[in-house]
């Protein structure tokens, strides 16, 4: 079911924190709304589940207006960060829970035969009879996850859903999360300030800063081409390095510490002595490219498969280099790689990019 | 279990050094009344049940069984309306956006630390006006909203202890806040109910005061009215025996009780539940 924004605002006391906003979840689409905490994300996804009453705006449900509906009647399922599974009920009891209360209850055979076919797509048959207190991390997830979808929800919410779990189960949940959402179908919105999280799992991501959305787009394309500075320093891991200078002549971006790079080819023709900034990611330095700098490794982290330098190529400024692991380089060295310019992604002095 | 970094042993010790003379005295209690002795003498030197009698010969002290029906009565009333009544003024206090809420919360600690005694007056004057004086119910009004806030403020502690998600999550599962508070709320407070229950009807079985001043009539004498007339008349021969039985009598419930439930009673003083 397509979900719609229209021209959503929330306000807390006075204050808006969401004002204006649009937003449009495809069907069976899942969508992430990224960004730092206190951006606006989980007053959105509330807001949307009804816990929160919009202050203006529409919230549609397909055709439907679910605006000035309470939480009950909107037929969302939602996972939240902490599982909220119910303590004193059994794993069955907890999935079958929704379908016992309100008004239309379908009989006990269907309930139980319901509640069987979302244990099985979740894989958690064998612990119907436990206790949410006798289960890991992981099992418990599940769990929340088949009480929000046994309804056969129109909109699954999802906040922070692995925030709590360890490294590697946020690994194996994440592909779950998303292998069941792909097989229900239901469209999805996910709550996260885990770029990795939102890339990996979501058709698109929204970026979200201060109550507005920056920017939406499918992962790749997002990262490849962000629309703001801001966007380009919240995705990728290790981050992206900002080199803030100005344009000189011929062609070239001047640094006042002393750094000195071309320009990409397509900003070839700017005008001399604009204020720029130059956003390098990791891979584009020292795997390749039209440029060089130079400059001292001055740390050094092995990550098993692949190393990260970084580089102080004028005082004060370090960029960032991911290579394959290589023995031939430590703190201390000197080096001249080769930068990818016409990657680089450039920023005008407003954080726009060019 | 912590572990422990130094002995207990010194501390047990010292404890029933102090707590002794009290457990003589409760050892004599328990002797005194299934025994005689001779007088002027410490040691009994007979077995006798006749300190008993009172159980069944109302001729001894009156009708006991009453008194402790009256006592019963009274107990259970308080256990029903300070349960009922908290659990669900707790609940709004704790959850829901009453008006006037910090105004209100802030009147019943006032009552819960008011010292009761200071308001006996004003409450005689009411209930002779609505003629409850002198019946039990209008002992078990004025006792039950005498216990209100100390209930209500215990069962709040253990309502914010719950987590919101779990009610979030009720609701968008569909069920109303009722179903939601009845169903998945209410079970996660279940030690602080079975704790004040105990507590409030202890409370209710121990009260002295109200029911002496507010219901003096004979047929409504509780327990502790009664033990108390025992040695008020001051006739020749007192029997002190016959005294000890009687409390030993009463007491009995009351130490049932704890030992069934002490260590959920333990549980209104952690303030709540965790996970």
């Amino acid at each position: 079911m397509q979900l719609h924004l229209d021209n959503f605002t929330k306000r807390f006391d006075g204050t808006a924190v969401i004002e204006n906003l649009d937003l449009t979840v495809n069907d069976g689409e899942m969508l992430a709304l990224l960004g730092p905490s206190g951006c606006g994300k989980s007053t959105t996804l509330l807001s949307i589940a009804g816990i929160y009453r919009a202050d203006g705006g529409r919230i549609l449900f397909g055709d439907r207006d679910v605006s000035n509906l309470p939480s009950q009647r909107r037929n969302v399922g939602v996972v939240f960060q902490n599982y909220a599974l119910y303590p004193h009920m059994s794993v069955e009891e907890n999935i079958a829970f929704p379908l016992t209360v309100g008004k239309k209850r379908p009989s006990a055979e269907e309930v139980t035969r319901r509640v069987r076919e979302t244990a099985e797509l979740v894989h958690i048959e064998e612990l119907m009879a436990r206790k949410p207190a006798q289960l890991s991390g992981g099992q418990q997830q599940r769990v929340a996850l088949a009480r929000a979808i046994v309804r056969r929800p129109d909109v699954l919410l999802l906040d922070e859903p692995l925030a709590n779990l360890d490294a590697k189960l946020r690994l194996e949940m994440r592909s779950e999360i998303r292998r069941i959402q792909l097989e229900t179908g239901i469209t999805a919105i996910l709550v996260t300030h885990d770029q990795v999280e939102a890339m990996s799992m979501c058709d698109r991501v929204a970026i979200m800063n201060k109550g507005e959305i920056l920017q939406i787009d499918a992962p790749t394309q997002m990262y490849r081409a962000p629309a703001s500075r801001f966007v380009a320093g919240f995705l990728g891991n290790p981050p992206i390095v900002f080199l803030d200078g100005q344009t000189g002549p011929a062609g070239r971006f001047e640094m006042a510490e002393g750094l000195s790079l071309p320009l990409p080819s397509r900003l070839a023709g700017m005008p001399e002595g604009q204020p720029i900034a130059l956003g390098l990611r990791p891979e584009h330095y020292g795997a390749g490219g039209g440029a060089s700098a130079a400059g001292r490794v001055v740390f050094v982290e092995p990550q098993g498969r692949e190393m990260l330098f970084d580089v102080e190529a004028a005082p004060g400024i370090v960029l960032r280099s991911i290579q394959p692991v290589r023995d031939d380089v430590g703190i201390g060295d000197r080096v001249d790689w080769p930068v990818d310019t016409e990657r680089l992604l450039a920023f005008d002095s407003e954080g726009r990019t060019l | 279990m912590m572990t422990r970094n130094f002995s207990t042993l010194p501390l047990v010790a010292l404890l029933t050094l102090v707590s002794l003379p009290l457990m003589v005295m409760y050892g004599f209690l328990i002797l005194d009344t299934v025994t005689d002795a001779p007088p002027g003498e410490l040691w009994p030197d007979r077995f006798t049940l006749e300190h008993w009698r009172f159980l069944f010969d109302t001729s001894v002290v009156g009708n006991v069984w009453q008194a402790a029906g009256n006592s019963l009565i009274l107990a259970l009333s308080m256990m029903v309306i300070v349960l009922s009544l908290s659990t669900t003024a707790a609940y709004a206090i704790s959850r829901l956006h009453l008006p006037y809420r910090r105004l209100f919360l802030g009147g019943i600690l006032v009552m819960h630390a008011f010292p009761a005694v200071t308001l006996l007056i004003g409450v005689f004057f009411v209930l002779n006006f609505t003629g409850l004086y002198n019946s039990m119910i209008g002992v078990i009004l004025v006792k039950g909203a005498l216990m209100l806030p100390f209930g209500i403020w215990i069962m709040k502690g253990f309502y914010d202890a719950v987590p919101w998600e779990i009610e979030m999550a009720g609701v968008q599962d569909g069920a109303s806040r009722f179903t939601v508070w009845r169903r998945l709320i209410l079970p996660q407070v279940k030690p602080g109910l079975v704790a004040l229950g105990v507590f409030s009807f202890l409370d209710g079985w121990g009260e002295y005061l109200l029911p002496r001043i507010l219901a003096p009539g004979s047929e409504m004498t509780v327990l502790s009215v009664f033990l108390n007339e025992l040695i008020a008349g001051d006739q020749l021969g007192f029997d002190f025996n016959l005294f000890k039985s009687v409390g030993v009598f009463y007491t009995l419930p009351v130490v049932l009780l704890f030992i069934i439930f002490q260590d959920r009673l333990m549980n209104i003083f952690g303030g709540g539940t965790k996970g």
